[in-house]
């Protein structure tokens, strides 16, 4: 008797039954083709060790098994439905690199997530709605956590020392004795150069592209800071 | 009756040869200096001026002692200053050669990790842009945050094993006019605090003995990429990572275990920006909630700034819930500052920190309402005009 495989395996049928199953394939042969796939999966004793110390599994209807056993059982369907309804749950803190078969679950999730931001699926973007202020700022400034996001609006429920430090910011902020901390706006004085070069590392491996896929308005915002800067300083883009 | 079809899995299964362990060599050392031998890298070399420390899979570890090149953590920098400024603040006591460069940009793991608007090549590039900086510095670099210690070793192994890679990077930083650097080691801070802990013990102005700690090590310094973390057969019997606990012991404090130790704190990069019930139930649930039942500490150490974010500033929400349970929460550089006798506000700068410090201070034997008092005449000072900033001589004065 055939036996119809990937249809015993599927979770949920029919959620995403208008998504072709071209356009699936498409999608898992982009996770399976970058160059760390092959050092992230090794099959799966479908033990659930990575299940016990996974965080997001214990919040969340989440399992980094789920996503090594479909990947490693070529589940398309699957796979299709863990890249939108999945992957951002993963607090990629890589507890799951415990697993006994060398597995990394949360390398494999973070692959995901790069196709599904390179493709525009609509969940990336759900998933990155009220990030970008923090893309912005270490696309543009190097450094990724500054003090004048301490704002008591931003983190009204870390009390009323964030209201404290918010009013007193500038003025601690230059009670810091290491020269390089009298700042507010980014974590620390980054020099001019190195800013530089950063956006050309940025241009040169395609990063600016992935934000283009995600919010149109940053990238052309991005794109404009950094391209007179690089040529400023002479570098061709 | 339905059946399971056996043939079918197997087939699939049995496409699984790869072998994680024929990957990549035990010696990380070795293949990093044959890879330089091969002209692939330049390799930096640990200073002369070091010492040697024991690691999971037992090949010794070059930790440096000096001249070292500071990578700062964006964390540590931006939200709990303390941190940076406490670890600068004991190697000028050790009277240590340290340089912190304005030639660094964060590691940007934080966005990756979170947003996965980066890619490999990018992350690669960004890391040796930063070890070529320290190299051209001729001081080895020392990297702060736990996550760019763990992400620059992920980056590390992804160029030892993809030439492409390499060839890409290379390619980038030939544009930069610097070389494809990779340091003979990566050294995590509190590495640095571990391998320095006796030195620092001789310098112990405040006695411990009385302070029991708990001890929260970063998920990022011991599970990704475990083979070079230090682990110590003399503590937990070589079963846990040994950094932050062998310090706090060699201070004096009583180090209490608690179940939840390999827990994460719930920061989870996106989720302590977008999914914060996320992090504030899991930071108080799984380790504040449990280190009080079950160790009732004066203090939490940790070394990363994402876990002191996380367990310091959850505590305050959770009160809403009913969780009254508190611990100060700080890290192992402040600790070790303040054993030394650091100003605990104009050094380990404790006013950032929510959850309630003082009792701690007082038994430590610190008069706090002395030491604001000390720090508030300061800032009249700069207010005044009188000064611009603090410096270090302030701060020792
Ligand atoms: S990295 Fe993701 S999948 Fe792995 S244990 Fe952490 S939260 Fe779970
Ligand atoms: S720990 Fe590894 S082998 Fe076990 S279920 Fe998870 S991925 Fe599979």
């Amino acid at each position: 008797m055939p036996v119809e495989t990937s249809a015993l395996y599927k979770v949920q049928k029919g959620r995403y039954d208008d998504v072709s199953l071209e356009e699936k394939e498409r999608l898992f042969a982009e996770v399976k083709a970058d160059m760390r796939y092959e050092d992230y999966l090794y099959g799966c004793y479908e033990c659930g060790i990575c299940v016990a110390a996974c965080p997001s599994a214990r919040f969340y209807d989440f399992s980094p098994r789920r996503v090594a056993q479909a990947l490693a059982r070529e589940d398309v369907e699957q796979v299709y439905e863990q890249m939108n309804d999945d992957i951002w749950e993963c607090s990629q803190c890589f507890s799951c690199l415990r697993c006994p078969r060398g597995n990394n679950p949360g390398g494999l999730i973070t692959i995901m997530r790069e196709v599904a931001i390179n493709n525009s699926l609509g969940t990336a973007k759900e998933a990155l709605e009220g990030y970008t202020r923090i893309i912005y700022k270490i696309m543009g400034t190097g450094t990724q956590v500054s003090p004048d996001m301490l704002q008591p609006e931003a983190f009204p429920d870390w009390g009323p020392e964030v209201v404290t430090v918010s009013k007193n910011l500038d003025l601690w902020r230059r009670m810091l004795p290491p020269e390089t901390m009298h700042t507010t706006s980014t974590g620390w004085d980054v020099a001019d150069k190195t800013i530089t070069e950063l956006y050309l590392i940025w241009h040169a491996t395609g990063v600016l592209d992935m934000i283009r896929q995600v919010d149109s308005n940053l990238h052309m915002i991005l794109e404009e800071m950094m391209e007179d800067k690089l040529e400023e300083a002479g570098y061709d883009t | 009756m339905g059946f399971i079809p056996v043939e079918e899995i197997t087939k699939k299964k049995a496409q699984f040869v790869r072998d994680p362990d024929a990957k990549l060599p035990e010696n990380i050392r070795e293949h990093v200096l044959q890879l330089e031998a091969e002209g692939e890298w330049v390799v930096h070399r640990i200073p002369e001026d070091h010492v040697e420390v024991p690691t999971k899979y037992g090949i010794p570890k070059k930790v440096p002692v000096q001249p070292t090149w500071h990578h700062k953590s964006c964390g540590q920098c931006g939200h709990i200053p303390g941190y940076s400024t406490s670890i600068f603040w004991v190697h000028r006591k050790l009277g240590l050669t340290y340089e912190d460069p304005r030639d660094q940009t964060s590691c940007t793991a934080w966005n990756y990790y979170a947003s996965a608007t980066s890619n490999a090549a990018a992350q690669a590039a960004v890391a040796v842009r930063n070890f070529a900086a320290a190299y051209e510095s001729g001081n080895f670099p020392i990297i702060h945050c736990g996550t760019s210690y763990g992400h620059y070793k992920e980056v590390r192994e992804e160029l030892m094993l993809h030439p492409e890679l390499r060839a890409e990077v290379r390619a980038i930083m030939a544009k930069l006019g610097k070389p494809l650097v990779m340091p003979e080691e990566i050294v995590h801070y509190s590495e640095w605090f571990w391998a320095m802990r006796n030195e620092i013990a001789k310098h112990q102005v405040r006695d411990f003995s009385n302070i029991s700690a708990t001890v929260h090590p970063a998920c990022h310094y011991y599970k990704l990429v475990e083979q070079d973390a230090i682990y110590d057969p003399e503590l937990y019997g070589g079963q846990r990572t040994a950094v932050v606990s062998g310090l706090a012991i060699a201070l004096g404090a009583e180090v209490r275990d608690y179940s939840t130790f390999f827990d994460c704190c719930g920061f989870g990069f996106r989720h302590i920006l977008v999914q914060r019930d996320f992090t504030r139930s899991f930071a108080t649930l799984r380790k504040i909630q449990v280190m009080k039942d079950e160790a009732d500490p004066d203090v939490t150490l940790t070394h990363d700034t994402g876990c002191v974010t996380t367990l310091d500033k959850s505590q305050f929400a959770a009160k809403a819930h009913g969780i009254t349970a508190s611990i100060p929460v700080m890290s192992d550089a402040q600790f070790a500052a303040l054993a030394m006798g650091a100003h605990p506000y104009k050094v380990c700068q404790l006013h950032w920190h929510n959850a309630d410090y003082r009792p701690l201070l007082e038994k430590m034997g610190i008069d706090w309402r002395q030491a604001w008092a000390e720090f508030e005449k300061d800032v009249k000072r700069l207010e005044d005009g009188e000064i611009e900033y603090l410096s270090w001589e302030d701060v020792d004065a």
